[in-house]
């Protein structure tokens, strides 16, 4: 706990066992990008994976809707401190996804339109745990929110759910994604509080 | 990297809803211009609300300042715009943030875009540039509500000079007596026309809430900006 601020109360009182150290929630949904907001139509997105050895798996945005979908309730965490409970989104499960993947790698590198990267190891994708969404709250993904299609990784803080996503990448070592080699940490676990890369 | 007790050593009425806290944070190394620090509010039963501030110092500065824009139901600003005095502590954490900087090696043109309280670091850039002896030539559009809101008034023109900058104010509601320049909301048309003679190789820097952040760099990329040149920092809010 740090020094006592003289005067400040604070809004919130009850201890909310939902929200992460450090975080307060919100009910808008901030927006946090590193440039502009890139307007990609679907007829020009395609989703990509390629393993260690090169080998690609590619959908269309055609084929992707033919994917079977998953609805995901849950709740959201940014690394700028606010979070988002009980958001609802549907998209692929990564496991969908992985399923015709042949790889032994550890480590991925989430790739988006405009350049942006971020490295998540790969059993954070798996079992569950990570889809690539297309809609939010029922309509179809906002470009400032990600669309037409976001990573979403709910269980690490949002960015990285990668905006724009249109690949992944997999690699035998852990290599840092653009936010990453910009002061955010490696794996950035919400309820570790681990947001910036000095965080031990 | 911890949380520090920062002293505040000075406090400036900015406008009349911000003030410019300067802060002292024992063992500060620096930052670079365009970086934040977090600033932390801790209640007596031990509830705690953080908040990013961006440095409108140089980067070099051993008192750090921040300028903080008062939102009426917010939890954190009210605090640091109306109950903070001098010799007061804070807590902070930083500097922060890895991208939304520039550095005095950058040699190619600086575009800066504001918004209301988003000068801050884009002051924190032009103070470095300053003092680095950097010769790229810099412009800044500053939007703002009307003469009494415009931040760090009296050195605007000062710091204009020393930085050999073109600074354009933007008046969206109320202009001075006898003003010729624009007055209303920034449009894409507005940045459109400003930035039209930039070199190619300009880098651009967009700071303030999220609107006028998204506003702004949706103008340069539809004019043709490469949108890896574009950094943007977004303050929140509508
Ligand atoms: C990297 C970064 C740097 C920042 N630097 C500065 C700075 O230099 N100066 C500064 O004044 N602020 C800055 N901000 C915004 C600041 O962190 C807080 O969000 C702001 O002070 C409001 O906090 P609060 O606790 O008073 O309001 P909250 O209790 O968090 O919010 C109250 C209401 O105000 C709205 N709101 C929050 N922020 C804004 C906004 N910017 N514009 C309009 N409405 C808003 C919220 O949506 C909410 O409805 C920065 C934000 C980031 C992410």
């Amino acid at each position: 706990m740090g020094i006592i601020t003289p005067g400040f109360f604070g809004k919130k009182r009850e201890e909310d066992p939902k929200l992460p150290p450090g975080q307060y929630e919100t009910k808008d949904f901030p927006v946090l990008s590193a440039g502009p907001t890139p307007n990609i139509h679907q007829g020009e997105w395609s989703f990509t994976i390629t393993n260690e050895s090169g080998e690609k798996t590619s959908w269309t945005w055609d084929e992707f809707m033919k994917l079977p979908v998953e609805t995901v309730d849950t709740d959201i965490h940014c690394v700028t401190r606010w979070s988002k409970f009980d958001t609802t989104w549907r998209g692929v499960s990564l496991d969908t996804l992985f399923e015709n993947v042949e790889t032994s790698a550890g480590y991925t590198m989430a790739h988006s339109f405009g350049g942006y990267t971020t490295n998540v190891p790969l059993e954070d994708l798996l079992d569950g745990k990570a889809w690539v969404a297309f809609e939010f709250g029922g309509e179809p993904l906002d470009p400032e929110h990600g669309g037409p299609a976001r990573l979403l990784v709910p269980h690490l803080y949002f960015w990285k759910s990668a905006k724009w996503v249109n690949g992944i990448t997999l690699h035998d070592t852990e290599e840092l994604g653009f936010w990453e080699v910009n002061g955010y940490h490696a794996y950035g676990d919400p309820w570790k509080e681990e947001r910036y890369y000095y965080d031990s | 990297m911890n949380w520090a007790v920062a002293d505040v050593v000075g406090i400036r009425e900015e406008t009349p809803t911000a003030r410019t806290l300067m802060l002292r944070v024992p063992d500060w190394k620096g930052a670079l211009a365009g970086q934040h620090i977090d600033i932390r509010l801790t209640a007596p039963d031990g509830y705690q609300a953080a908040r990013s501030y961006s440095l409108s110092s140089a980067a070099g500065d051993p008192v750090v300042a921040v300028s903080v824009e008062l939102m009426p139901d917010g939890e954190v600003s009210p605090y640091l715009v109306r109950g903070v005095s001098v010799g007061d502590q804070l807590e902070v954490i930083g500097p922060l943030g890895g991208w939304f900087v520039w550095r005095p090696e950058q040699t190619e043109p600086i575009r800066m875009i504001g918004g209301g309280s988003g000068v801050a670091p884009l002051v924190s850039i032009l103070r470095t540039h300053i003092a680095s002896g950097n010769t790229a030539s810099v412009k800044l559009l500053y939007s703002v509500r009307s003469p009494e809101f415009v931040y760090f008034r009296d050195e605007l023109a000062e710091l204009t000079d020393a930085a050999r900058a073109e600074v354009t104010l933007q008046y969206t509601r109320h202009a001075p007596q006898g003003w010729t320049g624009a007055l209303g909301r920034i449009d894409a048309a507005r940045i459109t026309a400003w930035a039209a003679d930039d070199a190619s190789d300009t880098s651009t820097y967009i700071c303030g809430p999220t609107r006028f952040v998204e506003l702004a760099s949706d103008a340069l990329v539809a004019t043709g900006v490469d949108p890896m040149t574009i950094r943007t920092e977004r303050f929140g809010g509508a």
